[in-house]
Formats: C-alpha cells, structure tokens, sequence
C-alpha cells in the first residue's frame, strides 16, 4: 500500500471480499525528510496508507527495504544514466524488491497472495496452465508494461484487484467507502527522486562521476558543440542540447566510452529494429523461435507491429514493420499480442 | 486467539484498581485542586494523597515529588532545569539514554553549554570510574539511567550517586523503566532527581513525576499559575495523578512480584529462545538485568520482519525501539554494545509483565522456530533465486 488511491482501494476491494487482508507499505527511500514528504515513500503516504489501512481495520506494516532498494534499484539506475542507457527503475523496482523481497516476506507471513494496485490484470485459467498477464481495462492507465518481466512464480500468487477498473470507477468507489485517500492526486514521478532531480541521485550514488564534459558531434563525426555529462542525454531527445543548428536535431546514440552525444535530424532517430536481452517470456515455457507482435519501446509508447526472433540465449532480435524513433538502449521493450503480455526484456541496441 | 502481549518495556496494560481509583475525577471530582471551594479542596486532598502514594514508592517525602505528563517531560525539567542555570556549563551522560534524555542534553549543547556521551560496555552497562572521569570543574549535572529501556541491563547508579554527592554535583536518574519492577529508594541512595512514568508500571499514560530532593532548586521548564511549588505550571491532570499514585501503591504492596513470578517465566523464555535458534543471544546477559526483559539477538533475520510475523500470529513484541516512521535505523544501545548493524537489527524485545502467564511463554516457544526458519536470510534474498526455481515448476 503506497498511500495512493489504487493500492487503497485495491485492499478495500479484497478486504470486502471477505479475505484475510494485511497492509504493507515498503519505505524504500530517505527517512523524515521534509524534502521527500510529497514524494511515494515520504512520510505523508506512509501516513495516508496507515489511516486507510486503520479504516479497513486490517493489520499494517511498514518494511524497511531502503537498503535493497539503494542496491537493486537507486545504484542501477545511477549506473546506467553514466554508461550513457536510460534506465527503468520502476520495472527493477517490481521484479527486485516489489514481486521479490516483498513477495517472499509475505510468503513467509503467511500469505497466499501479493495483490498490489497496478492497472494490469492476471488470468490463471486452471491447474498447470501458465498464468497469463493481460493490459489493464483502462488503455490510459494501462500498467502492464512494468511487469513484464516477473516470472511464473510471481505471477501465480499475484492478485490485481483493479485492473479490470477504470481509473475513474477506482476514484469512485475509494469516495464511495470513504477512504481516507479518495481525493489524493497522482503521483506520477520516480518515487525517489526529488527536487534535486535525477543527477541529484547520481551524484549521491557515484560521487563525482557525472558532469563530466564532452563533445556533441553529428552521425559524420562533426563537432557541434559541448554537453557537461551523457547522464543528462536520452536517445529521442530534443530539447536541451545547447547546439543552434538550421533543422531541429535529436539525440541519435550515446557513446559512453568516448563521452559523445550524437545527434541527428528526425529522420536519422528511425531505426528499424533493435537487439533485446535479458528476456523473459509469460506467455511460453520455450522462446518462440519468431513471433509477430506488438512491442512497446517505453511506457508511453503506443505500441508497434514488429517481429520477434530469437537470438543467442536471453536475446531477441526485433524488426518493426515500421521504423520507429527513440529506441533508448536501457529501457523495456514489452511484446503483446492484443491485451496480453507475451514477454519482454531490455533493449540493448538499436540497429 | 487470545493475543499475547510482550511488549511491557512500551506500555503496560492499566491496572483495573487504577482504572477504578480514577473513575470518580471524570465525574463527581472535576474541580480544580488549585480552588478555594469546598469541591476543589476534595479534589486537592485526593490529589495530595496520590503525591504521597508516589513518594512511599521511592522513599521521599511528599513535597519532593512533581507530577509531569510522563517520562519525558520529567527528563527534560531534571536535565534542563538543573544544566541551564549554567548555560555554559557542561553535562555528563551516556550514549545509551532513552531518547528523551539525549534529545534534552543535545538541546544543551545546541544553546551553548557542552556533554559528553559515556559508552557502555560491551555487557551492556557503564563503567562508573568513566563517568567519574568525564567529570570536569565546570560539570553541572551527572545523568545516567537506572536501567535500559531495550536490554534492560541495570546501570551503576549507587557508586555514582555517592560519587556525585561527595562533589555536590547533581546527579540524575531516569527510573522510568525500573520503577514498579525493582526497588528503588532514595533515602538509601543519594540522588538528586529522578524520573518517573506512571504507564511503565500498569498506571496511566501521560503523566509521570519528577523526584526532585529537597533544598534542590531547578530552574522551571513550565510557566504560569505556579502550581506544584512553580516547579511546573498549570493545573494538575488530577484522573492521571491519581491514577499514578494507585499504581504506585499496587507496586508497593506486591514487590517481590517481578523477582519471584516473572523472572523465572523470563529466564525460561530466554532458554527456549537461544535453544530453538542457532546463534540466538540474549543481549546483556552477563550484566545484571530487570527481571522481565529479553533482548535477543537472532542472527540473519531482521527483527522488525520477526516482530510482524510474530504479531500476525498473535504475539504482541517489539523490535529494540519503536519507531512509527518505519525506518529501522539500528539500535544505538545495542550499537552502543559493539555490535555491527547487522545484529542490532536483528535484536527482538520481549518484556513481560505481571500479566504475564506461563502458558503464553509455551506458545511463543511453540511459534518461534518456524517463523525464524521462514526468516532466516530473508534479508539477502532476492527475487532472482526464487524467480528462476519458479519457472521451472
């Protein structure tokens, strides 16, 4: 329970059932810091998931995992901003610490299942079968993306109260049982990144390490300009790069060994495929060898039509239909065929 | 189920005698004792009576005792109330105090005056000849606790007191942890202040005392009408004062209850406890300790996941201190003790209480081996171990 109004009304939802509910909230980041208060883990949420956990009379539980946290996901995503990759800390978050600590803990307290309020839902059909994960009914709040890659295990004992919900049917019954929460707002950034933004982080994890200054070339190796750190670059970037050019320019790759930004026109960002590794599949026992799907290149990304094949071990090579902009080595690449999440892995490449 | 508690050393349950004597002042005693009025006197009287029951406890007189709204406001008027009548001078304490009296000689040094932390050692207690040799000419307090909240190892109190009295420099106690479970007696031992807090010892929360000796002159923290001598303003909480004094007056009748019942209940516990798990220890066992208190150490598990899994089945513990924000920074007392981060936290407190009976000790030792072979390790796990046996199955 983060102490926002889908995880709230996820537990009303179970605890209305009839189940036998417990409440935990994972402090993940910073302790008493005003600074954070607003933020996913500061003190207010932490407060707002006890007063509605106490309205639900369920027992609750604050975890400390600020330590696996730091480690499984703060330090990753660091790293990958300074090797020049634009990470995904919240789908580490889930894997890691959400559907890993977690969920083990509350296997050991006794639990059946870990139900948590994500937009997404899980469909087991029977005894033996893989447990499938499918979009969320709402398309706009649609969070399937992020759990693309837990495994059957995970999936087996995870409940998603809300996903067959709309956001606006959420809100409404959190205000029709008077939680606590119904009228909160959203919280839409990283949980752990305040008003220092994102190189605050960095510069807490790896001293130092960023802003260091380079050049910003063109895809023929011509210097453009100056950067002062590729941790401040995503590919598909426009804005921000301090360059005056005739045609607006966009960033194309990130050369971490060389320190470069390469930019280019719109035209040059197209890429017609790209190399993913690490990859996890839901919906089969065995890779498929190639597969037509639907592949979502980052969260807001609308989905395109492309080809799956399989690569070396974990790896799959994926070839859109159409080429497509701003495919950033670090993010996720999600497979779907209509509303199911047939797997998905890290892209590594572009080509 | 019938729930279990274990958590005394946090509050106690109130008494049902304290319950009953503190009736009548929400009701027909609602006036103000400070009245010229013939409801105020009989307020006055009752509450005079529960300031001598309070006294009795610790062998003081009457008009030596201050009613507080509990433990920290008792520490905070001996601490600042005796050290800021010399803003520049200087405080000896220990590093394992309750928070109330680190946070109120911090509150000293930031306005000036300086401190200095004694360490315990590794048994859980402190060194005397350290306190007395932190010492200084310009030392205007000696603060140190009667026993710990967490390990409940008893402090040096006697050998300081003397010490302290010797140089006519003011020593103070904080007893809110001992008071109720062990004698404590200021006519035989020579301090200056202590603390009091009547929930620890199956009174009411939000009100506690101040011991204060006579001929002792504290600079008050409270202003206003001047009631209790203007040691501390404001109208008595005359429900809670009572209510105070009748714990007090049950502790007295019964004081061999914790020695006699409790320990031995303890003491089984705690072999249970270091049986039923490998490497478990009792923290502060070769000190000598408050007869209901067990802090144990289980290594490789967290102690706040074993006190949620303890609580999900029933038992009511707590980790070595509470803390409501949920993030578990390590014990300084068990820190403090010398051990690393990792052992202090996987610390468990179970403080009994009168209440306490020996079947709800077969039933923790019932649960524990389970939930500690469940939690073992949990800490180092992650998901990827777990994750790729899962797709497998």
């Amino acid at each position: 329970m983060s102490g926002g109004v889908d995880s709230s009304v996820a537990a009303a939802i179970l605890k209305r059932k009839g189940l036998d509910v417990v409440g935990l909230t994972m402090r993940l980041w910073g302790s008493s810091r005003p600074e954070n208060s607003k933020r996913c883990c500061g003190d207010r949420d932490l407060a707002d998931a006890r007063a509605v956990a106490g309205h639900l009379d369920i027992p609750f539980y604050v975890l400390d995992f600020q330590e696996e946290f730091q480690r499984e996901v703060v330090r990753p995503f660091a790293l990958a901003y300074l090797q020049g990759r634009t990470p995904s800390p919240c789908i580490l978050c889930n894997r890691e610490v959400k559907f890993g600590r977690l969920q083990s803990l509350a296997e050991q307290l006794g639990a059946t299942f870990l139900a948590t309020g994500h937009y997404a839902r899980v469909d087991r059909e029977g005894e033996g079968e893989r447990v499938r994960l499918r979009r969320g009914i709402d398309s706009g709040k649609d969070q399937s993306y992020f759990l693309f890659n837990l495994d059957q295990r995970q999936l087996r004992s995870l409940m998603l109260p809300i996903g067959d919900r709309t956001k606006a049917e959420v809100r409404r019954l959190a205000e029709e049982w008077e939680l606590p929460v119904a009228a909160k707002e959203e919280s839409q950034d990283l949980c752990f990144v305040s008003e220092g933004g994102y190189r605050a982080v960095i510069d807490q994890v790896v001293p130092g390490a960023g802003g260091k200054c380079g050049e910003i070339v063109d895809s023929g190796g011509r210097v453009l300009g100056t950067h002062d750190g590729i941790e401040r670059f995503t590919v598909g970037q426009r804005r921000g790069l301090g360059i005056s050019t005739e045609e607006p320019m966009y960033v194309i790759s990130l050369q971490p060994e060389r320190n470069r930004v390469v930019v280019g026109l719109r035209r040059e960002t197209r890429r017609s495929g790209l190399v993913a590794e690490g990859v996890n599949w839901i919906s089969f026992s065995r890779p498929p060898d190639s597969i037509e799907v639907t592949a979502k290149i980052r969260s807001r990304h609308p989905g395109a039509a492309a080809r799956v094949r399989g690569g070396e071990g974990d790896r799959v090579h994926v070839e859109f239909r159409e080429p497509q902009t701003g495919i950033a080595p670090g993010q996720a690449v999600v497979f779907y065929d209509g509303e199911e999440v047939l797997g998905g892995g890290w892209i590594r490449s572009s080509c | 189920m019938k729930r279990i508690y274990l958590d005394n050393n946090a509050t106690t349950p109130q008494a049902p005698e304290v319950t009953e004597a503190m009736r009548p002042f929400f009701e027909e005693h609602f006036a103000n004792p400070a009245s010229t009025h013939r409801e105020g006197q009989k307020v006055r009287h009752r509450l005079e009576a529960a300031r001598a029951r309070v006294a009795e406890l610790i062998e003081a007189s009457p008009e030596e005792i201050v009613f507080t709204s509990g433990g920290t406001e008792s520490i905070n008027l001996a601490i600042l109330g005796a050290a800021r009548k010399r803003p520049d001078g200087h405080i000896v304490t220990t590093a394992i105090e309750h928070a109330a009296g680190l946070e109120a000689v911090r509150r000293f040094e930031e306005e000036g005056g300086t401190a200095t932390y004694v360490r315990s050692r590794s048994s859980g207690d402190i060194d005397p000849q350290a306190v007395i040799d932190a010492i200084r000419p310009d030392t205007v307090l000696v603060s140190v606790m009667h026993s710990n909240n967490e390990t409940g190892v008893l402090q040096p109190i006697e050998p300081l007191a003397r010490e302290c009295n010797r140089r006519t420099i003011l020593f103070h106690t904080d007893a809110a942890q001992s008071c109720g479970k062990i004698s404590i007696s200021v006519r035989e031992t020579p301090v200056d202040l202590v603390s009091l807090a009547a929930h620890k010892f199956y009174g009411p929360k939000g009100v506690g005392a101040l011991y204060i000796r006579k001929g002792i002159d504290l600079l008050p923290q409270m202003f206003g009408g001047g009631q209790q001598g203007s040691r501390r303003s404001g109208t008595e909480a005359t429900a809670l004062a009572v209510g105070m004094g009748r714990a007090c007056e049950l502790a007295r009748s019964a004081p061999g209850s914790y020695l006699e019942r409790i320990a031995p209940l303890r003491d089984r516990l705690e072999r249970g406890l270091v049986a039923a798990y490998p490497g478990a220890t009792v923290n502060g066992s070769n000190a000598l300790r408050l007869p209901n208190t067990s802090s144990v150490r289980f290594p490789g598990i967290r102690g706040e996941e074993m006190v949620i899994s303890l609580d999900l089945q029933g038992i009511a513990v707590s980790p070595g201190a509470a803390c409501s924000s949920g993030a578990h920074r390590p014990s300084h007392v068990l820190i403090g003790m010398g051990l690393g981060a990792d052992l202090a936290r996987s610390s468990v407190r179970f403080s009994l209480g009168l209440y306490s009976l020996p079947e709800e000790i077969d039933r923790v030792l019932q649960v524990i081996p389970e939930i500690t072979a469940g939690l073992r390790g949990m800490g180092n796990r992650m998901s990827t171990a777990a994750g790729k046996e899962g797709d497998r199955a």
